[in-house]
């Protein structure tokens, strides 16, 4: 994958403290860390260092956080995880349609931080291996290849179009997917406009895999942004 | 008569001409006897004088009359190019009024101030255009000839022959700042004249030296002598008084005049006008409108109001008074205006008239005791023209009986005697004729009663004629055998006719005093309703409403915009805007009867209250109108200034209330500040504390760990607080909720687990129904309310008691309520909580700046939900908001 055995990591951010964070966090856990705090730099460094993972921060000083993703997005597709404050929903829609694969809300704790950052580095890795064929996530799995549903060992039936929701979310498991991503992903392009469809039969496939659908431990939703496929319910951070 | 002290009143008034004279410009009227006497020449040197005083001066109009020692006086004083008026296709030169008030010169020259402007300027007369001049603060110097005084007018033109049309009222001579007398004696201007030296037009000349005869000269310098020692006499007299050097402590003398229809009230009106000067008195002039009189023709009418008008300019009050008998409404008016004199004027009668009908000068001299009666002698030079166009109108005051109705009367006095000859016929079998003419009688009043003297009169003479034809002997013929009979009809005419006379009388006093009822009504109803009313628009609502049809014509309100920009409250209303800026910035009347744009279609008054001018009320006449009348021209200033005392009151309220407003913000900033600063300068000691703490080596791993965590736990707090003002603010600018179709537990469930920690002390009762509809709602906002209401159960709450959270879908309603076991709302609170910034105790060690509630209720509002809150039995609060429930779109399965 890279000329160094070492991941390397960008990190564009114009706030040096939580620069500062990030590479101690990334550093102590056996990450190459290289630093931009402006747009222009970051990309002369994504340029050369070519990473396994840009970290960018929405708001820099020289150019907009979307229209620096969307340069990235025309030679490469590095995994991009977007760092967003709060009541800003759209921006983070924004950035994660023009390209990037995930968003942290500051503030963020280690534990958050670092969930996100390992389900893109394995998709990274995973990239190149085969697709598992059977995929489990609580009392729940999922056979891929015969399209069998079971939980607790029963089988589940699920209508098309859930099941095709079910299989969007599976493929990026533990990354969020905005609304437009799984209208046109499962209804075709033609439906980017976000649709009361998607929250109907979302809500039907919680009701049939979830065991308390009100509280949902995998289905989870984003809220004003889109949802997440959590396979471990460990990482219940606060 | 021994207080030496001045009368307080004549104080107040100096003081206010002194306070209106710095404002104002000062006016400077050169005064001739006759044109050629040098005042042009006198005005032009006066303002070089002052012009080499450095004064910034401007010939606004100068007319050398190719006088050239005139004409080479004008050189080097700079001169305003006349503007150009079009005129039935010949264009022709104007005083630039606008131009000069542009420029603004410190003083301007304005030759022949009795000057009429060209039809279509602004004013019909120049003096009115140097009124406007000295208003916007510039000085004028001006000329003017004694035969243009509006009260010698009449003496003038009888002196020399010729009557001038362009006068100037005294009273804008009489209140001129400076009046410089010009003087040439008479021997020296006929030398000038045979000299060559005052120019006269060809044409002209021989009219023009017959003016200039030494007798007529004489005689006009001794007018103007006389008129300019009186302005002086005046001066010494105000200097007088204002010095206290003699008390002056006489009640002033009031004089009413009355004016009748026939010519020659032109001249009662100037003469008085002398009478009341030379008395130093105000006066009044007054037309009395009887039923006796004869109809007024159309001349007569327009003559009458003529003379009126002619009263106003001279500085009289008018008036039209109604009343059934002349003399006696004079005298209740003189009485009730505390009149000590009154003016009559007396018409030549024939001896035999005289002694048959009194005049109203022998009724007054027998009723009035207490006010001396003047009689004027009145020649009636004035052509009487016209008298053969008799129209209908009897009243000035009302619209009389209409065409219609007086041909109606006729026809029901044909009809009337028909019927009673029809019943008649069939009585005379059964009765006296002596008591069948009594039928005749009650037909004849009836008819009187019904349709007014006129119709009586006709029935009167149709029923005489009738019972005549029919049934006096011999019958069928108008012959009478029986002389007797003549007196019957003799006395049944007189009868009839008193009868009819006596009703149309008190028809007419029913109907003056249904008139005068109706417009104190309105104007009792108008300040009435004025007076409750809370907003502008109410006012002028309330207004247009009352003085609708109470004139002769449409109103129409202009209030002033942000800019002082008059804006008509009803934009599909007629009426000039212009018109009514100009009325605003003059604070004057204009229109139609003033002296601005007297042909515009309506009279535009300004409201003027105590403080400022507030607004302007235009009446809209309709095409051909009559105009108002001066006693409706005072109703409608009455009404302005009601409505302009509402409109003051109202602006007030609204300073006022703006005021508190202020206040209250600024309260309520400074509780911001106070609450604000509170709650993040807590939790942000604690962490510099903590993190300080943790920089001591000599800790145990533990303890540091303890620490982490507590740095966090109040970072988190501090985010939360943070993101909670944050909130507040956006709701503030008004965001609009981006609003989705979507399940209320996809909400509560990303919810729940955004709380995930800070739930951990608490136990969570989460009871939905299954029935849940979908709801519209913006998400993101939603569940800021549903966070902040578990972080205030969870902070009240006591740990590990258990917090309720049900969501139920009644009706047309979502209804979510959380409920907790802590103490519950304070009862002083009651809904104050949803306020900004209002927590249960000040200053608690629980943190919060008490915005979250307020912060819910926007939220839930913007959804058009409710939010209120209760305390619940045994203990503990409850929080209930409310969603709508609507009809999603359809969703195929």
């Amino acid at each position: 994958m890279t000329h160094d055995s070492r991941v390397n990591v960008v990190i564009i951010e114009d706030e040096s403290s939580i620069r500062e964070f990030l590479t101690t966090l990334l550093e102590g856990e056996g990450l190459a860390v290289f630093e931009a705090d402006t747009a222009r730099r970051g990309m002369i460094e994504v340029e050369t260092r070519k990473p396994d993972l840009v970290i960018l921060d929405l708001g820099l000083p020289d150019m907009d956080g979307v229209e620096v993703i969307r340069r990235l997005r025309e030679w490469t597709q590095v995994p991009i995880l977007v760092l967003s404050a709060r009541n800003l929903e759209i921006s983070k829609v924004a950035a994660l349609d023009a390209g990037a694969e995930d968003y942290l809300t500051k503030p963020f704790g280690v534990a958050e931080c670092m969930a996100r950052i390992r389900v893109l580095l394995r998709r990274q890795v995973r990239g190149s291996a085969a697709p598992a064929q059977i995929v489990r996530f609580g009392s729940v799995s999922v056979d891929l290849v015969s399209r069998q549903v079971l939980k607790n060992g029963e089988p589940v039936h699920l209508t098309p179009i859930e099941y095709r929701l079910l299989a969007a979310l599976i493929q990026h498991a533990g990354r969020v997917m905005t609304h437009r991503e799984l209208l046109r992903t499962v209804w075709g392009p033609s439906f980017s406009e976000s649709h009361p469809y998607l929250r109907v039969y979302m809500g039907h496939l919680r009701q049939k895999l979830e065991d308390v659908p009100a509280m949902p431990r995998h289905i989870l939703t984003e809220t004003g942004v889109g949802y997440r496929l959590q396979e471990t319910s460990d990482s219940m951070n606060g | 008569m021994t207080d030496l002290r001045p009368d307080p009143d004549e104080l107040l008034d100096e003081l206010r001409r002194e306070e209106e004279a710095a404002r104002r410009g000062r006016l400077k009227i050169f005064f001739g006897a006759c044109a050629g006497v040098g005042k042009t020449y006198a005005m032009l040197a006066a303002a070089k004088a002052r012009r080499s005083e450095g004064v910034d001066v401007l010939v606004g109009v100068v007319e050398t009359h190719g006088r050239s020692e005139t004409a080479a006086m004008l050189e080097g004083l700079p001169v305003q190019p006349p503007h150009y008026l079009e005129y039935k296709g010949k264009r022709l030169a104007e005083f630039d009024l606008d131009g000069a008030l542009a420029l603004h010169p410190s003083l301007i020259l304005i030759d022949e101030f009795a000057h009429s402007n060209v039809t279509g300027s602004r004013h019909p007369k120049r003096w009115q255009d140097v009124e406007e001049l000295l208003a916007a603060g510039i000085d004028v110097y001006t000329t003017l000839n004694v035969q243009h005084l509006e009260s010698l007018n009449d003496v003038v033109g009888r002196i020399t022959g010729i009557v001038v049309r362009e006068t100037l009222p005294d009273q804008v001579f009489d209140t001129a700042d400076d009046v410089a007398l010009v003087d040439l004696p008479p021997d020296e201007l006929i030398g000038r004249l045979n000299a060559g030296k005052v120019y006269l037009p060809h044409q002209a000349e021989r009219a023009i030296r017959n003016f200039f005869r030494k007798g007529n000269l004489l005689a006009l310098r001794e007018l103007a002598l006389r008129r300019t020692a009186d302005r002086v006499d005046a001066q010494m007299r105000a200097y007088r008084a204002n010095q206290s050097i003699q008390p002056v402590w006489q009640a002033r003398e009031r004089l009413l005049v009355c004016v009748g229809n026939r010519p020659g009230g032109e001249q009662l009106v100037r003469s008085a006008k002398r009478l009341a000067a030379s008395l130093d008195a105000d006066w009044l002039v007054v037309h009395v409108d009887t039923p006796g009189g004869p109809s007024l023709t159309e001349e007569e009418r327009q003559r009458l109001l003529k003379v009126l008008r002619l009263a106003q300019e001279l500085g009289a009050e008018t008036s039209v008074l109604a009343g059934s008998d002349l003399a006696s409404t004079l005298l209740a008016y003189a009485r009730s205006r505390n009149v000590s004199k009154l003016v009559v004027a007396r018409h030549r009668k024939s001896a035999l008239m005289a002694r048959i009908r009194p005049s109203l000068v022998d009724h007054l001299s027998r009723q009035a005791e207490d006010v001396d009666v003047y009689v004027v002698a009145h020649d009636l030079d004035e052509d009487v023209a016209g008298q053969d166009k008799r129209s209908n109108v009897r009243s000035l005051l009302f619209d009389d009986v209409s065409a219609r109705r007086r041909k109606q009367g006729y026809v029901a006095a044909l009809l009337s005697s028909a019927l009673t000859t029809g019943l008649s016929a069939l009585l005379i079998q059964h009765f006296e004729l002596a008591n069948v003419i009594m039928v005749y009688l009650l037909a004849v009043v009836m008819v009187a009663v019904r349709y007014g003297r006129a119709a009586g009169m006709l029935a009167s003479f149709l029923s005489v004629a009738l019972f005549d034809f029919f049934f006096v002997p011999p019958r069928m013929s108008f012959s009478v055998s029986d002389t007797q009979y003549l007196l019957t009809f003799v006395v049944m005419l007189v009868v009839s006719l008193i009868i009819s006379q006596q009703t149309a009388r008190l028809r007419f006093d029913a109907r003056a005093a249904t008139f005068r009822e109706r417009r104190t009504r309105v104007l009792y109803d108008l300040g009435r309703e004025l007076a409750g009313a809370l907003t502008g628009a109410q006012i002028v609502e309330t207004a247009e409403r009352h003085i609708d049809g109470l004139f002769n014509g449409r109103p129409v309100l202009f209030v002033p915009d942000g800019d002082e920009h008059m804006k008509k409250t009803d934009p599909e209303q007629g009426g000039d805007e212009g018109v009514a800026q100009w009325v605003f910035d003059n604070q004057q009347a204009a229109g139609r009867g003033t002296n601005t744009l007297p042909s515009s279609p309506a009279l535009y008054v300004p409201l003027k209250a105590p403080m400022r001018v507030r607004g302007v009320l235009a009446i809209l006449l309709p095409e051909g109108s009559r105009g108002l009348l001066p006693d409706e021209v005072r109703l409608l200033e009455t009404c302005a200034a009601q409505i302009a005392l509402a409109l003051e009151r109202v602006h007030y309220v609204e300073v006022a209330q703006d005021a508190i407003v202020a206040m209250e913000s600024e309260r309520l900033r400074n509780s911001v500040l106070a609450t604000v600063s509170h709650d993040l300068r807590t939790p942000l000691t604690t962490l510099v504390g903590m993190a300080s703490l943790l920089e001591n080596d000599s800790l145990d791993h533990t303890r540091r760990h303890e620490l982490a965590r507590s740095i966090n736990s109040e970072a988190q707090r501090m985010s939360r607080l943070v993101t909670n003002l944050l909130d507040m603010a956006r709701l503030q600018s008004g965001v609009k909720p981006d609003k989705q179709w979507q399940y209320l537990d996809e909400v509560i469930g990303s919810v729940l687990r955004e709380m995930g920690g800070r739930l951990a002390g608490h136990a969570l009762s989460l009871d939905m129904a299954d029935d849940l509809p979908l709801v519209n709602i913006d998400e993101v906002l939603l569940e800021r309310v549903l966070v902040n209401l578990l972080d205030n159960a969870c902070k009240y709450a006591p740990k590990s008691s258990t917090i309720q959270l049900t969501v139920r879908h009644e009706e047309d309603v979502v209804r979510v309520s959380v409920r907790d076991d802590g103490p519950g709302w304070p009862a002083h609170l009651a809904n104050s909580m949803f306020d900004k910034f209002t927590r249960g105790s000040n200053e608690s060690a629980t943190p919060g700046v008490g915005l979250g509630l307020a912060i819910c209720r926007g939220i839930v509002e913007a959804h058009g939900g409710r939010i209120s809150a209760e305390n619940a039995v045994p203990q503990g609060a409850i929080v209930t908001f409310t969603l709508p429930v609507e009809t999603p779109p359809a969703v195929p399965e």
